[in-house]
């Protein structure tokens, strides 16, 4: 299969009006993605699917990733005039910006016919509250149906053009969107016997008075197995 | 007038077969445990298991899974309950006629198991069912399954017919009809019946 560099190449040439750049990826694979505007997704996709060497005819996966709005410091040198003269100096300097959040869907596209892939396209919401369509790709490929209902129950992606868009894991009067990064989900587990200290401050919040409730490292003395909670509970690791 | 169980099994013993009708009320209906043909997850092969010829819970009584919940005396919940699956286990069990019984099988139906954490798992069926005997494992071997019904048949043997221990069948004040929670909008509601569980008591050594 050609580069997505390539791949990218020619969609703009065939879509002049398009937006594709290719996404980087710092890991160690170094599994690149095109990035494609919303606005010009779905003939992108029925190029991917129909052009000759590329025949991807089938999308094995389709999932979300939650970008939340996020804080980012640059270090920007900056060079301040001496005032009596002399070279000027170098002054580091830190600059804030704020990272947009966003919801972004992802495609994993293989080629049945000539047995290649994946290709992985991918695709960006406005932001994360009232901008979130996107255009459905079932249209083009009939397998995004239960999973783009998936990405629209868990991450709240709208897509438009879906034939039968509603929630597929949770039910329908369900209003959060579980898989995205400021879910907060129900506190419905009262105790909690692991020794992840984030479980177990949730748990004791509902034990205030408890030993539980102190960090655990601030508690050496181990409980002795005399004071074992009922039902079984294990003891709080030292 | 009650014999003591040891001058029961001499006469047993002496061919002279005493019981009451306690006894042989609570001994026949204990071998005639008919379960639901229900299951929920991975804990439901292993029930399959367990009724098949290499474990074979007919030696039990137990044999007959009932498709219907109107002829099922046991509730096995064996899997994993999902918040959007436990309205209709309730329900369910509210459908089955008294005298029933339940058996939380393995650690999902008991507390939420591996996925206890997650947000859309039930922390044990306990919560809106009273289960009578839980079966740790994950998934429970078949033995383990068999040996929770022989708990269950010694629990039912026990039963009392009268006084305040008796089963809730035989009772006028005990309450058969659980409250069916509703899909809410961020859980189920309620979330637990109080009538039937209370968060466990933590007794820790207080802090000098």
């Amino acid at each position: 299969m050609e580069s997505p560099e390539q791949i990218r190449d020619r969609i703009l040439a065939q879509f002049p009006g398009a937006e594709v750049t290719v996404a980087a990826n710092p890991s160690q694979s170094g599994q690149r993605s095109l990035l494609a505007d919303a606005a010009h997704v779905r003939e992108i996709a029925r190029f991917l699917r129909d052009d000759e060497s590329l025949q991807l005819d089938y999308c094995s996966n389709v999932t979300g990733v939650d970008w939340p709005e996020k804080e980012i410091v640059d270090t920007v040198r900056v060079e301040l005039p001496d005032p009596s003269g002399g070279p000027p100096k170098a002054v580091e300097k830190k600059v804030k910006r704020i990272r947009e959040g966003c919801l972004e869907v992802v495609y994993h596209l293989y080629s049945m016919a000539r047995g290649h892939g994946p290709l992985i396209l991918r695709m960006r919401t406005g932001n994360r509250a009232d901008r979130v369509s996107l255009p459905s790709l079932t249209p083009v490929w009939r397998a995004c149906e239960f999973q783009e209902r998936e990405v629209f129950d868990l991450f709240g992606v709208v897509f438009e053009g879906h034939p039968d868009l509603r929630r597929i894991l949770m039910w329908d009067g369900f209003r959060d969107h579980p898989m995205r990064k400021d879910y907060a989900e129900p506190d419905d587990f009262e105790w909690e016997p692991t020794p992840h200290d984030a479980v177990l401050a949730k748990a004791a919040r509902h034990y205030p008075d408890s030993a539980q409730a102190a960090p655990p490292a601030a508690d050496p003395t181990p409980a002795s197995p005399g004071d074992a909670p009922q039902g079984g509970a294990k003891t709080q690791p030292p | 007038m009650m014999l003591p169980d040891e001058e029961k099994d001499e006469l047993r013993r002496q061919g002279i077969l005493l019981t009451s009708l306690q006894e042989l009320y609570n001994w026949s209906r204990s071998n005639s445990v008919w379960p639901l043909n229900f299951g929920l997850a991975c804990c439901a092969i292993e029930m399959m298991a367990a009724s098949m010829a290499r474990f074979d819970i007919a030696r039990f009584g137990s044999e007959v899974f009932r498709p219907s919940p109107r002829q099922a005396d046991l509730l096995i919940v064996s899997g994993t309950v999902t918040k959007k699956m436990a309205p209709q286990v309730v329900r369910l069990w509210n459908q089955m006629p008294e005298p029933k019984y339940c058996i939380a099988m393995g650690a999902c139906a008991i507390s939420g198991g591996p996925f206890k954490q997650g947000y859309n798992v039930l922390k044990g069926i306990d919560r809106y069912i009273p289960v009578d005997v839980y079966i740790p494992g994950c998934p429970p071997r078949p033995e383990a399954l068999l040996n929770g019904l022989i708990a269950l048949q010694e629990k039912i043997g026990g039963q009392k017919l009268t006084g305040p221990d008796a089963p809730r069948h035989l009772r006028d004040d005990a309450d058969c009809n659980y409250p069916v929670p509703d899909f809410g909008e961020h859980d189920l509601e309620p979330p637990r019946n109080p009538g039937v569980w209370h968060p466990p008591v933590l007794v820790r050594p207080k802090k000098a």
